[in-house]
């Protein structure tokens, strides 16, 4: 496997795989020319044909007519068009492996109030899987700790943090943008079944014992965030104990981390929201299958969903067909902010399908781009550094044949933290290596 | 309803109902899969058969004429490895369960019919699941919604039997403790199952020889009994029953290819086969075809090596290849999943809407009725707003024998009078006993199956 930071070597590969760049004097700076940029700065046109320059990891110059310095490594992108790479804004990336096989499997830690674990801490640089969503244009990733398929009771609570990485480097710390991004919370279903393992079948209770239990939970968070304030306060004050959980709950109650709420029922939905605006802390909701149900709410209290994965059933047989499909378009329609995510690692790669898929059913293709690139970057607060093609930003940027989202186009060009990565992964050696298989003698 | 008449007068007279209404498809791109893409293109379906596909068909008098300008006509998709509407999958107790069958729990009510139908499927092969080495027969249905469990069945599908490999029949994982391990635990296992049930089979087949070369000789001979778990074996033994398995690795497809051989038996299709890319040469060879994935990987160490671009791979060794869907979900965008080849592999998109369409037909034996527009097949076909491979395209009507069985504006028209409906109910109900009622109070909800 190939595996590329800034270095000659990695370069002299990359230059290797694809045919259209040009070896430079400095291998520093590149140039995509004569591309159709999508620049998708606010209100920004597309530019028909231009150049991006890259240097130090940054995109320096960008437009029409920009000029290519000596020593730049060039790259001709005539008919292909250029955008923001893609950012899955909650994935599982490096923390799983072979989801059988708990040895490879590093997503949920025992316990229900982890607020002081971070994804980071977990990500495996070397994971199969990362090349391979990064191949499909997915240059950045937020990896979120916790039990993310997230439906039915069980594992309501705080699962750790969330860290958003670059899907390329040779260390985590190499790939690192932002290791505590926001705080992942679960939170509790309200259902009268649960699905027991010792006997393999539902178990019923009463809606009263079940409302108690959510009750208790909702409960047992808000003293939680409680203890946090007063655990700052004493901390200001001058009080020495460590309390690291406590501690790691301070951004949050602070109002500077958001908390990343997974919850998939309107009841839940709201209940998180009513939480949140009590304890006057951000919330950014996660999953959302019943968003649709509470738009306003949603609208009225400024709060974003990131929803995922589009291709999904509807949660109820007597929900239309297509609800999975067309939540993203009517979230959009409300004014609700909207983003996508695949909760996954090995699919991570199909991102841009769980938007396209909803661009057929109602939302704007130019909105499910968004969803993927600035609208994620601005709900975690790198705007300044990602999400658009601007001078300045990190050139996390991909070049493609087509439109990203059909399924079709190909991804030609990967730059990740400024550098074209290789587009090698487990897939394409195994298919290169499989199709050179020699044919059986007729 | 069009001719509520006639309507009336079949169910009066017990006959079955008659097509009598032409319906003509005009206007739109035709990807009739067999015979190239006409553009515009025109389908004529009369009696629930494909009447004529051309640049231009006969349109009869009081033919019902469908404007299908800018829309993309495409024959209904054909599911070959799907475990919807049955009532169960699994008979897991026993290593061989040839004695069940999926077509004995056929239920007609699970919405995914529909919302399958949605996605333009007409036709799924709902098979046993992967429990054991040998599995239980599996039912070809047709997506008629509304109709009874056996009016979903496609008449004359070949009879079919899953078998299954690896990981799922030799049970490695998930066992909780104190459970007792059936037979087999190993691929060894797998395949000593597979290949004793054949000897069985053969000495079944035998006795019955026997005792028909008796009976011919005047001879007073006792019948054999029956063995509800063996004759099915001895029609895979004789050719007559389409054996299905579900496989992942190279060295457990070659060992079944093998042990099938032996036997002289040809394995129709390899499901999932995601390793089948490794050992295309050898499948080609035995002449069994292939179901797969399009890109799903890494959920067990078995699929660890699994690509997107195994259909590409086994297609340009000349085998047959379908993309399946083994989900509910999954199922309704299999024009999607077919997609993936032309990404991953650069099939052409003809080729791409073969693998679910025509090649899924061919497999399960069913290509005389469906699977591509030509005259005198089934009239199952759907209608996309754009090119069935854009990842934006949206069917907009499926017909099933003639049939149009959804349609997104009938939909969207239901669903509003369903939500009316639901209104009037609730206020109802708050009239009924002006309690509030929590979810608790409900009665169990009808219709959920799992």
């Amino acid at each position: 496997m190939t595996r590329l930071g800034r270095n000659a070597f990695g370069i002299a590969l990359a230059l290797t795989g694809v045919g259209a760049i040009a070896a430079g004097q400095e291998e520093e700076s590149w140039i995509i020319q004569n591309a159709r940029i999508h620049t998708l700065a606010e209100g920004a046109e597309p530019i028909e044909s231009g150049s991006i320059l890259i240097r130090d990891g940054r995109i320096v110059e960008i437009g029409a007519d920009v000029t290519a310095p000596a020593g730049a490594a060039v790259i001709d992108a005539a008919g292909m068009d250029v955008y923001p790479g893609m950012m899955d804004s909650v994935s599982q990336l490096g923390l799983t492996e072979i989801g059988s096989i708990s040895a490879t499997v590093d997503t949920v830690e025992l316990g229900e109030m982890n607020p002081h674990l971070r994804a980071a801490t977990a990500i495996h640089p070397s994971s199969e899987h990362l090349p391979v969503a990064r191949a499909n244009g997915i240059t950045h990733a937020v990896v979120a700790p916790g039990r993310l398929g997230g439906f039915g009771g069980g594992g309501a609570g705080i699962s750790g943090q969330a860290s958003i990485v670059h899907l390329d480097g040779w260390t985590v710390e190499e790939m690192d943008i932002d290791a505590s991004a926001g705080m992942v919370l679960t939170w509790p279903t309200l259902s009268t079944r649960s699905f027991n393992l010792a006997t393999f079948s539902m178990d019923r209770r009463s809606f009263r014992e079940a409302k108690e239990e959510y009750d208790r939970q909702v409960a047992e968070l808000g003293e939680v965030l409680d203890a946090a304030r007063r655990y700052a306060a004493a901390g200001e004050a001058g009080a020495r104990e460590r309390d690291i959980r406590l501690a790691a709950l301070g951004p949050v109650v602070g109002g500077e981390m958001p908390l990343l709420i997974l919850a998939q029922g309107e009841r839940e939905i709201r209940g998180a929201v009513e939480f949140t605006k009590e304890q006057g802390v951000k919330m950014i909701l996660l999953g959302g299958s019943e968003a649709w149900k509470v738009k306003e709410l949603l609208v009225e209290h400024g709060i974003p969903v990131i929803l995922g994965p589009t291709q999904r059933l509807p949660g109820e047989e007597d929900e239309a067909y297509d609800q999975p499909f067309t939540t993203p378009g009517e979230l959009h329609d409300a004014g609700v902010t909207v983003a996508f995510a695949t909760f996954g690692s090995s699919n991570s790669r199909l991102l841009p399908y769980e938007a396209g898929h909803a661009v057929g059913y109602g939302l704007p293709q130019e909105a499910a781009i968004r969803a993927i690139t600035v609208v994620p970057a601005q709900l975690f607060g790198l705007a300044e550094d990602f999400g658009t093609l601007e001078e300045g930003k990190v050139a996390n940027l991909i070049v493609v044949n087509g439109d990203p989202l059909e399924i079709r186009t190909e991804v030609e060009h990967v730059f990740v933290n400024g550098v074209p990565v290789s587009l090698d992964n487990r897939h394409q050696s195994l298919y290169e290596r499989y199709r050179s298989r020699p044919h059986p003698e007729r | 309803m069009r001719h509520s008449k006639l309507f009336l007068a079949a169910a009066l007279l017990g006959a079955p109902l008659a097509f009598s209404q032409d319906t003509v498809i005009r206007g739109g791109t035709v990807l009739t899969v067999t015979g190239g893409t006409l553009s515009p293109g025109e389908v004529l379906i009369r009696d629930g058969k494909i009447a004529e596909v051309g640049a231009s068909v006969t349109v009869p008098e009081g033919a019902e004429v469908i404007d299908a300008t800018g829309m993309f006509v495409m024959p209904g998709i054909v599911d070959a490895h799907s475990h919807i509407a049955a009532e169960s999958i699994n008979e897991g107790s026993v290593a061989v369960s040839s004695m069940t069958g999926t077509g004995d729990v056929v239920d007609p009510y699970d919405v995914n019919i529909y919302r399958e139908l949605a996605g333009g499927v007409t036709t799924s092969n709902i098979l046993h699941g992967s429990a054991n080495p040998i599995g239980g027969l599996n039912v070809v249905i047709k997506h008629r919604w509304g109709a009874d469990a056996a009016g979903l069945v496609l008449e004359g599908a070949p009879p079919g039997i899953k078998f299954a490999l690896g990981e799922n029949p030799k049970r490695s994982r998930g066992m909780p403790a104190g459970v007792e391990r059936r037979y087999p635990a190993t691929r060894m296992g797998v395949q000593d199952v597979i290949r004793q049930a054949f000897i069985e089979a053969e000495a079944y087949r035998q006795e019955f020889a026997d005792y028909e070369a008796a009976k011919a000789r005047g001879e007073r001979a006792l019948p054999p009994r029956r063995d509800m778990k063996l004759e099915p074996l001895v029609e895979v033994l004789e050719g007559t029953r389409l054996v299905h398995a579900h496989c992942y690795r190279q060295d457990e497809i070659l060992q079944l290819l093998r042990v099938a051989e032996e036997f002289g038996v040809r394995i129709a299709t390899l499901q999932h086969v995601l390793e089948g890319y490794k050992v295309a040469n050898e499948i080609a060879a035995h002449g069994a075809g292939a179901s797969t994935f399009s890109d799903w990987w890494a959920y067990k160490v078995e699929a660890y090596d699994a690509i997107p671009h195994n259909a590409a791979l086994m297609t340009e060794r000349g085998i047959l290849v379908s993309i399946n869907s083994d989900s509910a979900e999954e199922a309704r965008h299999l024009n999607q999943e077919a997609a993936k080849t032309v990404k991953w592999g650069g099939m052409s998109e003809e080729e791409a809407l073969k693998m679910i369409t025509i090649n899924p037909a061919i497999q399960l034996g069913i290509d005389g009725r469906v699977g591509s527009l030509e005259a005198g097949k089934d009239a199952d076909l759907a209608i996309f707003d754009r090119h069935p491979l854009s990842t934006y395209a949206v069917n907009q009507m499926t017909f099933v024998d003639g049939e149009l069985l959804f349609s997104r504006e009938k939909d969207q028209a239901m669903r509003e009078a369903m939500a009316a409906e639901r209104t009037e109910l609730e206020a109802k109900l708050s009239e009924g006993d002006g309690a509030e009622r929590g979810p608790g109070r409900r009665g169990p909800r009808e219709g959920v199956r799992r």
